[in-house]
C-alpha cells in the first residue's frame, strides 16, 4: 500500500528542529519522511495544537497525517488530523465570547448567534471522515500541479454541534432558496484574490446531516481545523467543510464564485475521470467520496511471518457504508473476504482484518472495498487534471519468511 | 472575512445584554512557527521577481513541492493561474522571466 512506504529517516541538518525540552541530544521525533513518489521529501513540523506532521507548506499551513496514525485508532486524534488552508489570511486571534455566526440572505429573519447560543441548541453528533479532494494527488501519472499529497489528507472524527437544518429553520428559509453559501474567518492576502467560500444545494443543506460542529472528539475543534466552528458535510470532500465558519447566506441562485464555478470541479461522468493528459469537456462540482480501503498495519517492503499473519486496515465511502473488504495475494486473480470490525456509522472509517498464510518469498497484497451501494474500487487508477478522487486498489509488496 | 467579523463583533457588543461577560472576554491566540522554506538563489532575473511576487501570498514550498522537470508549459500555466485567478501583482513583462526561472530550477 503506497501510503505506507513513507520512509522515516533522521536528517542531521535538522538538529535545530528537535523538540524542545528533551535536552538529551536525541530528537523526540523523526524529522523527515520521503513520500513514495518523485520529489516526495518532506520535513515534519510542529504547528499549534498538532504533533509533528508532514509539512507540505508553511504559509498557509498544509499538513499531512503520517500514515501510521491510521493504525493507532479508528478515530484520528485531533493533534494528528490533517490541515489544509487555501489562503494565508488565517485568523491568529479569536475571542470565543465575541465570535458570532451570521445567517442571512433569503431568510425571513436574519440571525446572529454566539457560540453560547449554538451550544444551547439541541446537539447532534456523528462520526465522519473528512478527506481532501486531492488526497493521494502525488501518485498521479502523469503528475498534476497542486498539493503533492500521499494518502494522509484524511481523518475520521466524532463531530458534535447543531444541525444546519435547525439553524436554517430558525431563520426561516424563503421559498426561492436554491443554495446556501458558507464563509469563514480566513481570507486572502491580496484584495483581488477570491475569498474562500463554498455552497451546498438547499435540499442538501437541510438534509438533517450537514452540521455546524463546535467539538471534535469531545474537545474544542483544533484551531487549524477550524476553531471555533466548522461546517461538517458527511460523505463529501473537505472543500465543503468550511473552517472558522462565521457567515451563512441563503441564496436564490447558484453560487458562481471561483471556488464553485472554476475550482474543485470534476469531469461530468461516472468515474470523474478522463484519459490521462487530456482535458474534460464538461465539469461539475466535486461531491461525495468514492470508496477506498487501505492496509494500515504493514508497510511496503516489510518482511512478515509467512504463517498466519494478521493484516488489518480501514475502508470508507461517501456514506452508503462498507459492505465488504477483500484481500488478494495473487495480483487480483482471486479475492478472500475479511472480517469487518466495529461499525461507528456509515460515514466513519470501518476497520477490517484477516489472517493470511503465504509461501515464503515476495508477494503483492491488494485490498479492495465494496460499498453498500455496490461501488467497487478500480484496479487501474483513474485520472483527472486536478488530481481529485483517487481510489485505485492499493497494493503493497511484502517478503514472507 | 475579517471585515465581517469586526462588524459582527461590534454588533455583538451592542446586542449583548450581559455586557459584563463581554468585557471579561479574552481572545485566544496562536503563533505559527517561523517560515524556513527558501527559493533556490540564482543570478537569473526571474529569481528576484519570483521572490518578490509569489511570496506575497504563500511560502515558497508551494513551488518546491511540485513535481520536478514538468517544463515550461507547466510553469506558464501556474503563473497564468496565479495572475488571472488569484490576482498576483505581476506585470505582463515580468512573466517570462518568472516562468524561465521556475522552469530551470523546479
Amino acid at each position: 500500500m503506497l501510503g505506507k512506504r513513507q520512509f522515516l529517516k533522521s536528517v542531521g541538518g535538522l538538529a535545530l528542529a528537535w523538540a524542545g525540552g528533551t535536552g538529551l541530544g536525541k530528537p523526540a521525533f523523526a524529522q523527515a519522511v520521503t513520500l513514495p513518489f518523485a520529489n516526495g521529501e518532506r520535513k515534519l513540523a510542529r504547528f499549534p495544537g498538532k504533533r509533528p506532521l508532514i509539512k507540505l507548506t508553511e504559509r498557509p499551513p498544509q499538513l499531512e497525517t503520517p500514515f501510521a496514525v491510521f493504525d493507532e485508532s479508528i478515530i484520528t486524534p485531533n493533534d494528528a488530523f490533517f490541515v489544509r488552508y487555501h489562503l494565508a489570511g488565517i485568523p491568529l486571534s479569536i475571542d470565543p465570547d465575541a465570535f458570532r455566526l451570521e445567517i442571512g440572505g433569503k431568510v425571513d429573519k436574519a440571525l446572529i448567534l454566539s457560540l453560547k447560543n449554538l451550544k444551547a441548541m439541541p446537539h447532534h453528533e456523528i462520526v465522519a471522515v473528512n478527506q481532501c479532494s486531492g488526497n493521494s494527488r502525488g501518485f498521479l501519472d502523469p503528475r498534476v500541479p497542486g498539493g503533492q499529497l500521499a494518502n494522509g489528507a484524511m481523518g475520521n472524527a466524532r463531530w458534535t454541534g447543531v444541525l444546519l437544518k435547525t439553524v436554517l429553520n430558525m431563520a426561516g428559509v424563503q421559498a426561492t432558496a436554491k443554495q446556501v453559501a458558507f464563509e469563514g474567518l480566513d481570507g486572502p492576502v491580496l484584495p483581488n484574490t477570491p475569498d474562500f467560500a463554498k455552497a451546498l444545494d438547499i435540499d442538501h443543506a437541510r438534509d438533517g446531516e450537514v452540521m455546524l460542529a463546535f467539538a471534535m472528539n469531545g474537545q474544542d475543534i483544533p484551531w487549524l481545523n477550524g476553531y471555533p466552528l466548522r461546517l461538517v458535510v458527511p460523505g463529501y470532500y473537505g472543500t465543503y467543510w468550511v473552517k472558522h465558519l462565521n457567515k451563512i447566506t441563503v441564496m436564490d441562485k447558484i453560487f458562481d464564485n471561483f471556488w464553485m464555478k472554476t475550482a474543485y470541479r470534476i469531469p461530468d461522468n461516472a468515474c470523474a475521470c478522463i484519459p490521462p493528459g487530456s482535458k474534460p469537456d464538461k465539469t461539475v462540482p466535486i461531491g461525495r467520496f468514492n470508496v477506498r480501503s487501505f492496509i494500515t498495519n504493514l508497510q511496503n517492503g516489510d518482511t512478515i511471518r509467512a504463517h498466519d499473519t494478521l493484516v488489518r486496515g480501514i475502508a470508507f465511502d461517501g456514506g452508503s457504508g462498507i459492505k465488504e473488504v477483500a484481500l488478494s495475494i495473487d495480483k487480483g486473480k482471486t479475492w478472500s473476504g475479511t472480517t469487518l470490525g466495529r461499525n461507528l456509522g456509515r460515514y466513519s472509517f470501518r476497520p477490517w482484518q484477516t489472517r493470511i498464510t503465504l509461501a515464503t518469498g515476495t508477494h503483492e497484497l491488494m485490498v479492495r472495498a465494496t460499498s453498500m451501494s455496490g461501488e467497487i474500487q478500480p484496479m487501474v487508477a483513474t485520472w483527472n487534471p486536478s488530481g481529485y478522487m483517487r481510489n485505485v486498489v492499493e497494493t503493497l509488496t511484502v517478503q514472507a519468511a | 472575512m475579517r471585515s465581517d467579523i469586526r462588524t459582527l463583533a461590534a454588533t455583538a457588543l451592542i446586542l449583548t445584554l450581559g455586557a459584563g461577560a463581554a468585557s471579561l472576554a479574552k481572545p485566544k491566540i496562536i503563533t505559527l512557527p517561523p517560515e524556513t522554506a527558501a527559493l533556490k538563489e540564482t543570478s537569473e532575473p526571474g529569481f528576484e521577481l519570483t521572490a518578490n511576487t509569489c511570496t506575497v501570498c504563500h511560502s515558497v514550498d508551494y513551488i518546491a513541492m511540485q513535481p520536478r522537470g514538468q517544463g515550461k508549459d507547466f510553469w506558464t500555466g501556474e503563473v497564468t493561474k496565479m495572475v488571472n485567478v488569484y490576482g498576483a501583482t505581476v506585470q505582463d513583462a515580468e512573466r517570462p522571466a518568472i516562468v524561465d526561472y521556475l522552469t530551470h530550477n523546479y
